[in-house]
């Protein structure tokens, strides 16, 4: 009981009792802001993972402002289940260029962690213009809108530019090339030697098989990546994450 | 206003002249009747007695001391049982912290003294269930594709395992009964675009159709006759009514004796002259009743001006031999399977 009563001195002192609150905060703000600077060393080390390409991450900013992930998750989890339905278990690497991540909580449709390569372009256009035409079962609301809204790269370069900012490694050449990049990802017939030189392993069609370039090309294209990046026939998982 | 004048004059004044009078004969009693007060109150102590356990009576709850304009607090314990469960849980929260992964640190967290780890406990559970089906997944991958549907036991595991499979990746496309929708094959009738034999449908599934990724993917594109002005508007009304003349569906029969020649110089050599079609192109068959896209004017105007191009993935870097084997069984075994 001596130290409770001795406890009364730090509450009738004012002063006193400042200097110790401080103190508590201090020890509270140093537990959960120092990982924070060793994040980096919880990022598993894997091959492949690049930054999106800049038709890629307007069609993600289409993803994000649908609010997609209010019913997909983008997190296999590691279970069995899991991994056998939606494919190997989500690696922190894999979303390390993800701002925010898309991670989610809750999936009233299913994880679209891997969905990149699983259907064709046709499939996502149908299915994203009307779900139950494909899947009968489906309460997915109709983005078929998404097909008529011309999206252009005006703002592409400063879109890299802000990802740059938070850490994603988009350099120089990269933003100069946004343009470029943005338009050529979508045209079959544009040259994209230097697009594929930036972006190892992107993938250049038009996407939503109209002449102009539209959201669904975006949103197409960003869907096709997902999960596609790690080749895992060369991972090594580390047991001790 | 007309209520107001009915009322008789004078009701609630006697009211309140009754009670004025009343007031008034009882006034010396009303008078003595305050309650004798000697002082502010005083902090009482609680008054409860409780019995103990076996009877004995146990002293009066204590008050804390505390004190608000005469409102004390009792100074009760927690319960017992709820107490001793607490404690529990903390010495539970030790042991946890030195048996399992807890503490993250800079690097990664610690490791606890079980060694537990996610991603063993996942690599271990699939590694049962492998094992459970090794002997059975080894026979099925290795033994000669076309005896496998001499093979009873491998047949039932196969579709069963195939329905699986099916289920997971490819009812999205293909319907979860199989019977696909515009523009997805229908697997259930034996009507084939790139060959209906267990080999054919294994190497589909192997290597898909048309797929970007897989070099070795069945292959062929029809000409976009309208929008890369291949034909024209006429010629392509023309050639749609001619197909649709070759299943009898509604066509108008002028359009379609012009569209005959159309046919045959751009059309016949992958659909045939008698609009049978190629299996070894996936060039699907134009003479029976069965449509991928649709079996109208309209649609078949679209497919002749805009060309289909329907990719499937393949899944040969998705799925294992012994799982493309099964759902190569299992659709074949759907009802269309040659």
């Amino acid at each position: 009981m001596s130290i409770l009563s001795k406890h009364k001195i730090l509450e009738k002192n004012a002063s006193l009792l400042l200097v110790f609150s401080f103190l508590v905060v201090t020890i509270g703000g140093i537990v959960q802001i120092t990982p924070l600077f060793y994040l980096e060393n919880t990022i598993e080390k894997v091959e492949g993972v690049r930054p999106y390409t800049p038709l890629e991450l307007t069609g993600r900013d289409v993803y994000v402002r649908e609010g997609c992930y209010v019913c997909h998750s983008q997190m296999i989890r590691p279970m069995r289940d899991e991994v056998e339905r939606y494919g190997h278990y989500s690696l922190a690497a894999e979303s390390m260029y993800d701002h925010p991540f898309q991670w989610g909580s809750k999936r009233t449709g299913p994880d679209l962690a891997r969905v990149g390569g699983r259907y064709s372009d046709e499939w996502h256009i149908d299915h994203l213009t009307d779900p139950k035409s494909v899947v009968p079962e489906s309460i997915m609301p109709k983005y078929g809108f998404l097909k008529n809204r011309i999206i252009g790269p005006e703002h592409i370069a400063q879109r890299l530019e802000t990802d740059a900012m938070v850490g994603v490694p988009y350099t120089e050449e990269m933003i100069a090339a946004a343009v470029e990049d943005f338009r050529a990802q979508a045209n079959p017939d544009a040259d994209a030697d230097g697009l594929m030189e930036r972006y190892p392993g992107a993938q250049q069609r038009n996407f939503d098989r109209q002449p102009q370039l539209t959201e669904m090309d975006a949103l197409v294209a960003y869907l096709q990546v997902l999960g596609t990046m790690v080749d895992f026939s060369t991972f090594q998982p580390d047991d001790r994450r | 206003m007309a209520d107001e004048k009915d009322k008789k004059p004078g009701d609630e004044d006697k009211l309140s002249l009754r009670r004025e009078a009343a007031d008034a004969e009882h006034a010396a009693k009303i008078a003595g009747d305050v309650p004798s007060r000697e002082g502010p109150d005083k902090p009482e102590t609680p008054k409860h007695r409780r019995k103990g356990r076996h009877g004995v009576a146990m002293n009066e709850v204590p008050s804390t001391g505390h004190e608000w304009d005469g409102i004390t607090e009792y100074d009760n314990p927690m319960p017992r049982w709820w107490l001793w469960t607490f404690y529990a849980t903390i010495v539970w929260a030790i042991g946890y912290l030195i048996a399992y992964p807890a503490i993250p640190l800079v690097n990664s967290a610690t490791q606890g003294l079980l060694g537990t780890t996610t991603r063993q406990q996942v690599a271990a559970e699939i590694e049962r269930f492998d094992q459970a089906n090794a002997e059975i997944q080894t026979r099925l991958a290795s033994v000669e594709l076309e005896q496998i549907p001499n093979d009873p036991e491998l047949v039932s595991y196969a579709t069963n395992a195939g329905g699986a499979v099916f289920r997971t990746w490819c009812a999205q496309c293909h319907g979860s009964g199989a019977a696909g929708g515009p523009g997805y094959p229908n697997l259930l009738d034996n009507d084939w675009l790139w060959g209906g034999t267990l080999e054919d449908i294994h190497l589909t599934l192997q290597h898909g159709i048309r797929d970007p990724h897989d070099p070795d993917t069945r292959y062929s594109e029809m000409p976009r006759y309208g929008r890369d002005g291949l034909l024209d508007r006429a010629q392509i009304s023309q050639v749609a009514n001619y197909v649709l003349s070759m299943s009898d569906q509604p066509h108008d029969a002028g359009l379609a004796s012009e569209g005959e020649v159309v046919y045959l110089e751009n059309c016949a050599f992958c659909h045939m002259e008698d609009g049978s079609g190629d299996q070894a192109q996936g060039a699907p068959n134009l003479a029976d009743a069965v449509w991928l896209y649709g079996g109208d004017i309209a649609t078949v105007t679209r497919i002749v001006t805009e060309g289909p191009y329907g990719v499937m993935p393949a899944w040969s870097s998705r799925l294992s031999e012994a799982e493309i084997r099964a759902v190569a069984t299992y659709v074949h075994g759907l009802g269309g399977g040659e």
